[in-house]
């Protein structure tokens, strides 16, 4: 009799840490948002990915429609070649395009996918063909300082 | 002049050679703990008692460490977060820190105090009492007997209580930084989803957790079964189980998150 309650106390005890470990799977990580239903990949090249990271979302119209695969160099065309995975239930067509797009002013970078007028939908492997790279801060700040200094040229010189 | 260097020089090599001895003999009673673990599968119930006593025993030190662990990350995390006007980021610090760091290796070393200690002694006072000679002299091997039922209930009780630890901690950050300080419960939970990731956090912490649960209970029943069977022995032993125990869990720590999150 003592034996069955002592088991019963050990069962107890491993099922409340299997309970505690499903509550930081699905409560505090991503397990619930993951999707395990079918999808497929389109790939994309661009320029410059700015801070892009795998697993980071893609939106449409502000709406998770997939996630980053993998990010590779193409030594070829020397730009970055995005791997995306996307939901089956979402479609698009095949001149949709995708841009990076930061999420606030210092948030996450993300792709934003903009759907085209194409009859026909991505199928598995295609490639997304006009794409908008990430906005180097960088480079925004030379091109305003660039076109600050041609602004006081041109005045110097009437 | 030369004399002392000499002297102290075989003094360091004698050192080192005896912790080499040490080493080799702890290896080859973990390899020998390993081989007679097999037996145990025939005898579950050896298991069993061991998992009642040293993880349900554990249960209540572990769980009231969590909660006040997850208020004091709430208040702190809290605190500086506001400075940068992220506070809403408090659920994703309080999770992450839990899940990576502090979950495991607070647990361990509660755990090598709590159950470590009492194995340390109970094994140490067995030898003293020369319960396990007399068990060899029945051709029992003490190791297969004693040692490895306890061995494998510390390396399952190990993980299931760092996942107790986590779980408290973020119910105890979820109550300070939403029921008293009052940040918003949705992007509470909703930072928290997005920035915690099963394999790369929560795996990771589980794995932390099993390394050291190997560690920490081998650590506690080698020092119990070296131990010099007098009183103070035993009291050495206890001391020395505590000590290496959390020494060797905060070095697999930095290892270990060295080589995973690199």
């Amino acid at each position: 009799m003592q034996r069955k309650s002592l088991d019963v106390w050990v069962g107890l005890f491993v099922v409340l840490g299997a309970l505690a470990l499903m509550f930081l799977a699905l409560r505090a990580g991503n397990m619930s948002s993951m999707n395990f239903g079918s999808s497929y990949t389109v790939t994309a090249n661009f320029d410059n990915i700015g801070g892009l990271k795998p697993r980071a979302p893609i939106k449409s119209a502000g709406v998770v429609v997939g996630r980053v695969e993998s990010i590779g160099f193409n030594d070829k065309k020397f730009q970055a070649q995005v791997i995306m995975r996307l939901q089956s239930e979402y479609q698009f067509p095949k001149d949709s395009s995708a841009k990076i797009l930061t999420s606030g002013l210092l948030g996450e970078q993300y792709i934003g996918l903009e759907p085209g007028g194409d009859v026909k939908n991505f199928a598995q492997g295609d490639r997304i063909k006009s794409t908008q790279s990430a906005i180097v801060l960088e480079n925004l700040i030379s091109q305003f300082l660039f076109s600050k200094a041609a602004e006081t040229n041109s005045k110097e010189e009437k | 002049m030369m004399q002392t260097l000499t002297t102290g020089l075989a003094k360091l090599g004698a050192l080192v050679r005896i912790m080499l001895i040490n080493l080799g003999a702890a290896t080859r009673t973990f390899v020998t703990l390993l081989a007679g673990s097999g037996a145990l599968l025939r005898r579950p119930r050896l298991v069993t008692d061991q998992i009642h006593f040293i993880g349900n025993y554990s249960l209540v030190i572990i769980a009231v460490s969590g909660l006040f662990v997850g208020f004091v990350l709430g208040l702190q995390g809290y605190y500086t977060l506001n400075k940068y006007g992220s506070e809403q980021a408090l659920g994703l610090l309080v999770a992450l820190s839990l899940t990576r760091e502090l979950g495991p290796v607070v647990t361990a070393l509660l755990f090598a105090g709590r159950a470590g200690t009492s194995l340390t002694a109970e094994i140490g006072l067995m030898k003293a009492g020369e319960q396990l000679a007399a068990m060899e002299m029945m051709a029992v091997d003490p190791l297969h007997r004693i040692l490895a039922p306890r061995f494998w209930a510390g390396v399952i009780a190990m993980p299931v209580l760092a996942a107790i630890f986590s779980a408290v901690g973020i119910f105890g950050g979820y109550i300070v930084g939403v029921g008293l300080i009052g940040v918003d419960e949705g992007a509470f939970w909703s930072q928290m989803q997005g920035g915690v990731d099963v394999w790369s956090d929560v795996a990771n912490g589980v794995l932390k957790s099993c390394v050291f649960g190997v560690a920490v209970t081998f650590i506690a029943l080698y020092q119990g079964y070296c131990a010099a069977p007098t009183p103070e022995g035993v009291a050495r032993a206890t001391t020395r189980t505590v000590v290496i125990g959390s020494l060797v869990v905060l070095w697999c720590d930095f290892l270990l998150t060295a080589l995973m999150f690199s």
